[in-house]
């Protein structure tokens, strides 16, 4: 394991003053269960590793109908799962969050962490971009606030500017007649990284049934996860017919833009593309009843 | 060079001190510094579960844990198990049930298992085998370890010879 320095750090001020003065290898530290792997295996460099999970701001979980969820960067998501509130107001979230390693990962890793981490499989980030989740972020120039979806930029990388911190998610109250659902394919029945994810929402018409509006984003098919906002565009004051959601989840298959690697074809992803979406659409839409 | 750090923490219901580096991880302190080699390494990035310890009575992997992180904190490992009286019946279990062949995926089971059973006395087959799904092993197939942890939740389960036993008086086809 390369050397490095450790420190706690105990408020964000003296976090951002931090990374204003020496922002090169200074790695923040959160879970751990993705940045001690990378500095084992020299994919990222550390000199002086922060530790930010005694930050109040970076630990905050509130939740409520009408201010929505305040997800601290460095909550884990053993802390949000088990959450009454945010269990029953986000299933769509907790679908994803719930998946993220096992157990023992749970434990440690935060939310915040999946996002900074940025892999394009990323299960977390799509389930965050149909909930309309956004980025606070926080840096020596000041706050600002970055939707989820515009949040990686590349495998591995975000829109994080030198010196700046992820402080917290803000996800809106999802309202009635909303639901979401985020699923994916894995070889085994838990741990795996994602060949496939995709999640959806809707927003239904309370009187109608029909469909006032949509989201839907894929995971493992692009560089970073994918915001097909032409499939969610699409259903906008349809009905939510069998037809639609196929089409819906066609226009996402034509979106994915995956890769053949070790965890799958391109084809076998942009096939799962569509099936997923098809599944994650008639879920979200199933909840969005109740 | 970093500078060592002397961390003060409680393992095993015993207060210790003892200097590290901060790259040092929690796995390798235990097993180095501390002595108790009941915690293995199997993967050193968190996909085996070998290295499972209970950390503030959280399950974590050990080798995702900085020891520096354990400041103040209290850490249970296999040695930490057994109590004086004997054996935990997880542990009469695994035997009972052989549930390990090599043993080396053993002990982060037990550790494992215990912090489900901490969590939920009486899980069911299927939450057993969703808890245990970061502990991997190589020998046994899972099925002894998963009939033994239900065993101590007290929960039914056929008989291996009930569900195995070939067909007989089937009639005449």
């Amino acid at each position: 394991m390369q050397d490095f320095e450790y420190m706690m750090a105990r408020s964000l001020d003296e976090t951002v003053s931090l990374l204003a003065q020496e922002p090169d290898g200074v790695q923040l530290l959160s879970g751990g269960t993705d940045l001690l792997v990378q500095l084992r295996e020299g994919r990222r460099i550390a000199r002086l590793v922060v530790d930010i999970k005694s930050i109040p701001e970076l630990n905050e979980l509130t939740c409520d109908p009408v201010a929505g969820l305040r997800l601290g960067a460095a909550v884990p998501c053993r802390r949000i799962c088990q959450h009454p509130v945010v269990t029953a107001m986000y299933p769509g979230l907790i679908d994803a969050f719930a998946l993220i390693g096992g157990v023992q990962i749970q434990g440690r890793a935060s939310v915040g962490g999946n996002l900074c981490n940025a892999s394009p499989a990323a299960d977390a980030i799509p389930a965050l971009i149909v909930h309309h989740a956004t980025c606070c972020v926080l840096g020596v120039a000041g706050q600002r606030e970055i939707p989820v979806e515009q949040f990686c930029v590349a495998p591995g990388q975000t829109a994080l500017r030198r010196g700046e911190l992820l402080v917290s998610l803000h996800i809106p109250p999802p309202g009635s007649g909303f639901g979401a659902h985020y699923l994916r394919f894995i070889p085994r029945n838990e741990m795996d990284i994602a060949v496939t994810g995709a999640a959806a929402s809707v927003m239904l018409d309370p009187a109608g049934g029909a469909i006032l509006s949509a989201r839907v984003a894929l995971g493992a098919v692009a560089p970073t996860p994918l915001f097909v906002a032409k499939a969610g565009d699409y259903l906008k004051d349809k009905a939510a017919t069998k037809e639609a959601i196929a089409e819906s989840a066609r226009i996402a298959r034509a979106a994915a833009r995956p890769i053949t690697d070790m965890r799958g074809t391109a084809a076998q992803r942009r096939h799962l593309a569509g099936v997923l979406t098809r599944r994650a659409l008639e879920k979200a839409i199933e909840r969005a009843r109740v | 060079m970093s500078r060592r750090v002397l961390i003060h923490a409680r393992i095993n219901e015993e207060d210790v001190e003892f200097l590290c580096e901060p790259r040092q991880s929690l796995l390798e302190v235990l097993r180095e510094t501390l002595g108790l080699t009941g915690t293995k390494e199997g993967c050193s990035n968190g996909n085996c579960g070998a290295c499972n310890v209970i950390l503030d009575g959280v399950l974590v992997n050990s080798c995702l844990v900085l020891a520096v992180e354990i400041e103040n904190k209290s850490v249970t490992t296999i040695e930490g198990i057994a109590s004086p009286a004997g054996l935990h019946p997880l542990q009469q279990a695994f035997l009972a049930h052989t549930a390990l062949q090599c043993g080396v995926c053993t002990p982060g089971f037990i550790v494992a298992a215990k912090a489900l059973l901490d969590h939920n006395p009486h899980p069911t087959e299927p939450e057993v085998r969703r808890w245990l799904s970061g502990n991997l092993c190589r020998c046994t197939g899972y099925d002894k370890i998963v009939r033994a942890v239900l065993a101590v939740a007290g929960v039914p389960r056929p008989d291996i010879s009930e569900s195995h036993a070939p067909a007989r008086d089937q009639g005449a086809a």
